[in-house]
């Protein structure tokens, strides 16, 4: 059957020989290298901060990013949610490697799972000076999905906060307001969850002093 | 939880008025159009192409797998000369031959599978000639072939299917590579890194050091959605907080996971001149995903009581989401994971933001039998094409039942498409149930696993699932950077991509070469609510009657282990 109106039919395999390889080196140029270079040429002029990581100076030096959770062990800081990061060459634990992320990718039925919640319980127990039938939030003692969730639940903080008034020296209200003021609240008010971050907070603390 | 469901219900019908939009712009500017712009023109040119020409099925077929074949071949290159290339600022090695074959089937099948991870496996350059050139031309393909089956059915008495040239070009020129530019930019301002700076290392508040990776994020993240990609710049994609800062940028990929499959839907309802039939498609695919959620996302709010069990407050209260949390980030909770985890499964994307691996048993099986239907919206034109193979099978079926010869749009259906239709609908079960079994038997295959029992066979199944559909997201725990894995996984890519592709423009071709049959009062119309229930149904029943055991001896199992509270170790 022919094709109507003044369409063409071309045949022949060997004229699809330039298209096919041409088309794959334009197509490389425009989409792999044109549109990804312009966008980072326009995103680094007017969004400079985002577009470097959001990374958070202090004194001039930089100490994280807003976005990253980092190691917190002492009393008197929030602790961010357990990681579960290896380091680059993916042999050793290094937690909140933010070089690779990584999740602990254990089932439900997985008793790996089961007993390092049990042992994150009872750490988190003992560091917060709760009797030992006390429950800790989820979020607390599971694994976050990238191993650097820059949030806890507002619960999670509200269970340290007594152990970082304590540990500075300042009362729990004041604690308090900090935790509120350093809330990501839900987006329009009604989609996603709350999360404390816990480096803005941190700093926070140490900007109020004690 | 009431805000929770709001949440979700928002979301998902926000995508309503996106498709009606997009799909209006798609039938008029993108599937037709008799004027060609300046940069096409000279792409065609470049190409030496003569954009008028017109394609029989066969020669479109032809010309699409060739194309996908070089751009393959240069993807390949490119991983494989990583070093000697630019832009390489963390030094990084090339990846190994059987990895890079796996690698360049996966993002030029839209699967975007990742053995490896994007932050510690590929250097900037790769990132962006190999990746993101990828995830424009994949979905631009398959896009083009939606087209070419769009126009077998609006066609009568013609012999061929458009020109696969015009109809690639036009899909990233008019489409991908404008959107891609803007959301880009909106992920920016949201947190995505756009950069092509090596690692920060920084020195942390309690003085230890971090190395923070990042690097031209933002414009893999954008493309990755809107071509149903879904491949991560980094190991743990839309789950990092550089690949999905906010609440904002997690609703926006949502929908663009769905904005173009959609709009290809109600785009198609135009081009066949009954618009009627374009909501009726959409209307089946939403139901379906609909019922995905309403089952994964109590699944997941309700959590593991082997955790509560373990002292791990799940409860959801004004303070915290509860829920199943390992695995999941605050900001996203269980109800945007959930949501994230149907809508990325049903669209064939594969992005994550919360691994699946850690889901409940009854949210893991939901992402499981959402990649194994393949036509819950599906990905961009993949989807369509899967929506009307049970299209077909359901006309087909319908007319045994009234003793009447099956019509689709006022084409009469006969022997021929319904064979090549019933053949590939079987790639899917034959590569899923057939390499899934081969791994159960073959030496060391299990040592990959990193999960016990029922969970480690849900992790093979899950594999071989989303590498036939072209999904590409994973139950990650699994080691599959091996020769084994690397090599089937990388075949059931191809296959499960290129047969039911190829076998659905035969059927354009057969289709548009038919006259059409004049609707009378005896014509089951496919227009119609009843219709989208059949369809439904079909895609529920033949897609349950061919996997359901593979689920019951899986994620099934799996559920009533949680419930007893037994627990297993790996080894045993």
């Amino acid at each position: 059957m022919e094709a109507r109106g003044n369409n063409e039919i071309n045949d022949s395999v060997g004229s699809l020989v330039r298209p096919v390889v041409v088309s794959s080196i334009l197509f490389m140029v425009v989409c792999g290298l044109v549109y990804p270079l312009l966008t980072t040429g326009v995103a680094q002029l007017i969004f400079p901060y985002q577009a470097e990581g959001s990374l958070i100076e202090r004194d001039g030096e930089v100490v994280g990013s807003e976005l990253i959770a980092q190691q917190f062990t002492e009393p008197q800081y929030f602790h961010p949610r357990p990681s579960v990061t290896l380091d680059n060459a993916g042999e050793e634990d290094l937690p909140y490697n933010a070089a690779n992320s990584r999740g602990s990718n254990y089932g439900a039925t997985n008793e790996a799972l089961i007993e390092q919640v049990r042992q994150r319980v009872a750490d988190y127990r003992e560091e917060n000076g709760l009797p030992s039938d006390a429950t800790a939030p989820v979020d607390a003692v599971t694994a976050s999905s990238s191993g650097f969730d820059p949030h806890i639940t507002p619960a999670n903080a509200e269970v340290q906060l007594q152990r970082v008034a304590e540990a500075r020296g300042i009362s729990e209200d004041e604690a308090q307001t900090l935790i509120e003021e350093n809330t990501d609240g839900r987006l329009f008010g009604f989609i996603g969850e709350p999360g404390v971050n816990v480096l803005e907070l941190n700093l926070a603390l140490d900007e109020l002093g004690g | 939880m009431l805000l929770n469901v709001l949440s979700i219900a928002v979301i998902l019908l926000c995508s309503i008025p996106l498709a009606l939009l997009f799909g209006t712009y798609f039938a008029r500017y993108v599937f037709a159009g008799e004027r060609h712009l300046l940069p096409e023109r000279l792409t065609y040119r470049v190409l030496g192409v003569n954009p008028n020409e017109e394609m029989t099925w066969k020669r479109y077929g032809l010309t699409l797998v060739l194309a996908n074949g070089a751009m393959m071949l240069l993807g390949y290159a490119i991983l494989r000369f990583q070093s000697l290339l630019p832009l390489n600022p963390q030094g990084l090695v090339p990846q190994n031959p059987d990895l890079a074959f796996n690698t360049m089937a996966s993002f030029i099948t839209n699967t975007n599978w990742q053995a490896y991870s994007g932050e510690v496996s590929l250097s900037n350059f790769s990132q962006m000639a190999a990746i993101t050139f990828m995830m424009f031309v994949a979905p631009a393909s398959s896009f083009a072939a939606a087209v070419a089956l769009a126009r077998g059915f609006s066609r009568r008495e013609f012999g061929t299917l458009g020109n696969f040239w015009v109809d690639f070009t036009r899909a990233i020129y008019r489409y991908m590579l404008p959107l891609a530019f803007v959301l880009a930019l909106f992920f920016v301002w949201q947190g995505e890194t756009q950069t092509l700076s090596a690692n920060a290392t920084v020195n942390t508040v309690e003085g230890e050091t971090q190395e923070i990776a990042r690097g031209p994020v933002a414009s893999l993240s954008s493309i990755k959605h809107i071509g149903t990609n879904g491949g991560g710049f980094f190991s743990q994609n839309s789950s990092h907080p550089y690949e999905n800062p906010t609440a904002l940028t997690n609703v926006t990929q949502n929908l663009a996971m769905l904005l173009t499959g959609a709009s290809i839907l109600y785009a198609f309802g135009l081009t066949v001149a009954r618009r009627k039939q374009g909501w009726v498609l959409f209307a089946t695919c939403f139901v379906l995903l609909i019922g995905s959620v309403a089952i994964a996302y109590p699944a997941e709010q309700y959590g593991n009581p082997i955790l509560t069990e373990a002292s791990a407050d799940q409860s959801l209260t004004a303070d915290q989401s509860g829920g199943s949390m390992e695995g999941k980030e605050v900001r996203f909770g269980p109800a945007l994971s959930s949501l994230f985890s149907a809508i990325t499964t049903a669209t064939e994307t594969g992005s994550v933001n919360n691994m699946h691996d850690s889901l409940t048993p009854l949210g893991g099986l939901v992402t499981i039998f959402n990649i194994q239907f393949g036509s819950v919206f599906g990905g961009v034109g993949a989807g369509f094409i899967y929506l009307m193979m049970y299209a077909i099978i359901t006309v087909f079926i319908v007319g045994l039942m009234v003793g009447r010869s099956p019509e689709f749009l006022g084409k009469k259906i006969e022997a021929c498409e319904v064979s090549l239709t019933v053949l590939a609908m079987l790639v899917t079960p034959l590569f899923i149930l057939g390499f899934t079994g081969l791994a159960m038997v073959w030496p060391g295959a299990l040592d990959s696993l990193n999960n016990p029992n029922a969970h480690g066979f849900s992790e093979i199944l899950y594999a071989y699932t989303t590498g036939t559909q072209n999904n590409g997201s994973a139950f990650e725990g699994i080691t599959d950077d091996t020769y084994f894995y690397n090599t089937t996984v990388g075949l059931a890519m191809l296959f499960g991509r290129y047969l039911p592709i190829l076998a659905l423009l035969a059927v354009a071709g057969s289709l548009a070469a038919k006259k059409n049959v004049p609707e009378t009062a005896g014509t089951f119309s496919t227009a119609t609510p009843t219709f989208a229930a059949t369809l439904v149904f079909t895609i529920v029943v033949v897609g349950g009657l061919t996997f359901f055991p593979s689920w019951a001896l899986g994620p099934i199992v799996e559920h009533f282990q949680m419930l007893e509270g037994k627990t297993f170790t790996l080894g045993d």
